[in-house]
């Protein structure tokens, strides 16, 4: 059974003027088919206001279908009765995050999940501290996240959704607000959840460097999914990307600029070493 | 004309148990007409820095001038230098407030006491800086999109006619071309005008692309200043500060440990490009 899946997905909305009067409908999803396989890790790309956050918000049911269906684990996601059921399998990290912890210890920020599925308290413990340690902030726990950083904050928000125990992780532009170190924190620590406890993952991102390892890589715009498939074929289509005003890794874009200064080398390098590969065959 | 610090030092809550120093003795020359790049990870003490070029912090010690006045004399104009140079803040969209973006953009001008026909003139202007096309100047700022709204935003501080524009971040949370879109009119505008141009960013490549100059801080202090270039050999110590060089130079570094004969400060695609390339030749020679 897939992990996530959706048919002929549509969300729409009203517009309204100041008075509030409806003025139209406005379509942010329009017709998207998703398959995600248990285990896999896929990756959306699109510009702002292309509807990956409207279909990210889809994957644990904040948001419901306006047309077509979307199932989490098998579930219905416009069925209110296993909403509690789809928000445990599938759980969500977002971009800003000064905006979901609200513990005031660190572990008590982790436990808050846990605790509203009604786990027993010794339970919830054990969790806490598993989770904690899995993404590395273990030595924290006791410590308040308002004095973290915005890479530790992340990982303990991500250690939140892991103590809940979901089989599918949703990370929506979760290393936007961060820097370099703090981006390369996070991504290592999803990478290793996924090796260690074969979580799904979908990352939303406009940092072409963090899908390189995706199993899938689906681009929207306007509402659609616009190209499918694996990083190589995706980062191939330079020019259909830029389009979408999406970019490639700085290695892809180098490689390119190499290949149209006359260069013979293959199309869709994605890391340094398959370029560096790719020159040492010249000399 | 120039931003001259020296020997700032700066400390949040001093005699408290939270004090901290977040700025050490930090001495630093801009002259005007620079494109700067400031850099650091996240409490570097780059925001501190900023936010004492425009007089918002006041350094604990240490003297601050502007155009060869002292800034901390007593009589000195603090109004002036805040309509010289304008602070563009991290996601600025969020400062935006009026019922459509022309207003907004009046809002600094008309703050400056300036009449509103020349408002009018300086928001058009401004707006013309950034790109914004004039159908959007009587819509509701917050219809439009992310990268609109963050330059409806730098048009508001670029309408005080600033000889000094700082903006931290401000790419954060942009598309890739949105990125590229709001770098390039700031190039533009540095071209242009002539102004002063210090960016703040996490992005070594965009830095290593637009600026003249890079600063980096680390630990509230000035860990290295020079060409991207310059910078960016040092490689190595920046990773050991949570920062790092752009792609393309570890990729020479790289050919180079494998026997190329190649240069190792290209810091832009195009740059590496042509060097690879000139190695290539060099070696059939």
């Amino acid at each position: 059974m897939e992990m996530i899946q959706a048919r002929e997905l549509v969300y729409e909305y009203e517009k309204r003027d100041d008075e509030g009067n409806v003025i139209g409908m406005s379509r942010a999803i329009d017709g998207i088919d998703v398959d995600v396989q248990p285990g896999q890790f896929v990756a959306i790309l699109g510009h702002n206001g292309s509807g990956k956050s409207t279909l990210a918000k889809h994957m644990n049911a904040i948001l419901v279908p306006s047309g077509g269906t979307m199932w989490v684990n098998g579930r219905d996601t416009k069925d209110p009765r296993e909403l509690m059921q789809i928000r445990q399998s599938a759980g969500m990290v977002f971009q800003n995050p000064d905006n979901q912890i609200i513990g005031t210890v660190v572990e008590e920020d982790v436990g808050f999940g846990p605790e509203n599925l009604g786990v027993p308290t010794e339970e919830i413990w054990l969790r806490v501290e598993e989770s904690l340690r899995s993404v590395g902030m273990l030595e924290y726990r006791t410590h308040s996240p308002n004095k973290l950083s915005g890479g530790q904050k992340q990982r303990v928000a991500i250690a939140g959704v892991l103590a809940m125990e979901p089989q599918c992780i949703v990370l929506d532009e979760p290393t936007a607000m961060l820097d370099p170190n703090g981006r390369k924190e996070v991504i290592r620590t999803v990478m290793e959840l996924r090796r260690k406890k074969q979580v799904t993952v979908i990352l939303i991102t406009h940092y072409m460097e963090e899908v390189i390892d995706a199993d899938q890589v689906y681009v929207m715009d306007g509402g659609r999914i616009v190209m499918k498939g694996t990083p190589r074929e995706i980062f191939s289509q330079v020019e259909e990307l830029k389009k979408y005003r999406l970019d490639v890794p700085q290695v892809t874009m180098l490689a390119e600029e190499l290949r149209r200064r006359g260069v013979q080398i293959p199309r869709g390098i994605l890391r340094k070493e398959e370029l560096l590969e790719a020159l040492c065959r010249f000399n | 004309m120039s931003i001259q610090l020296e020997h700032i030092h700066y400390t949040y809550s001093a005699g408290t148990a939270y004090e901290k120093h977040a700025l050490k003795d930090v001495s630093l020359e801009i002259p005007q007409g620079q494109f700067a790049g400031v850099i650091g990870h996240t409490g570097s003490g780059k925001s501190t820095l900023i936010q004492h070029l425009n007089g918002l912090l006041k350094a604990t010690s240490g003297k601050f001038y502007y155009n060869g006045e002292d800034v901390y004399a007593e009589k000195y104009n603090m109004k002036n230098l805040r309509s010289q140079v304008g602070l563009v803040f991290q996601y600025p969209e969020h400062q935006l407030f009026e019922v459509d973006v022309f207003t907004d953009v009046c809002f600094g001008p008309k703050n400056q006491g300036l009449s509103s026909a020349e408002c009018e003139e300086r928001a058009k202007e401004a707006l013309e800086l950034v790109g914004l096309p004039e159908k959007y100047y009587r819509q509701s700022p917050f219809e439009l999109s992310g990268g609109q709204k963050r330059r409806a935003a730098i048009a508001g501080v670029l309408a005080m006619r600033p000889k000094v524009l700082v903006l931290d971040e401000p790419t954060a949370g942009l598309d890739p071309r949105g990125r590229d879109d709001i770098l390039e009119q700031v190039a533009h505008l540095h071209r242009q005008t002539g102004m002063t141009v210090i960016l703040v960013s996490h992005s070594m490549e965009d830095i290593a692309r637009y600026v003249e100059r890079i600063v980096v801080m680390n630990r509230g202090e000035k860990m290295l200043d020079g060409t991207p270039k310059e910078v960016f050999a040092h490689y190595r110590e920046l990773e050991q500060v949570g920062l790092a060089a752009p792609q393309v130079t570890y990729i020479m570094h790289d050919l180079k440990e494998r026997g190329w004969n190649i240069r190792t400060d290209a810091t832009t695609v195009e740059e590496a490009a042509e060097e690879i390339i000139r190695g290539m030749k060099h070696s059939y020679d």
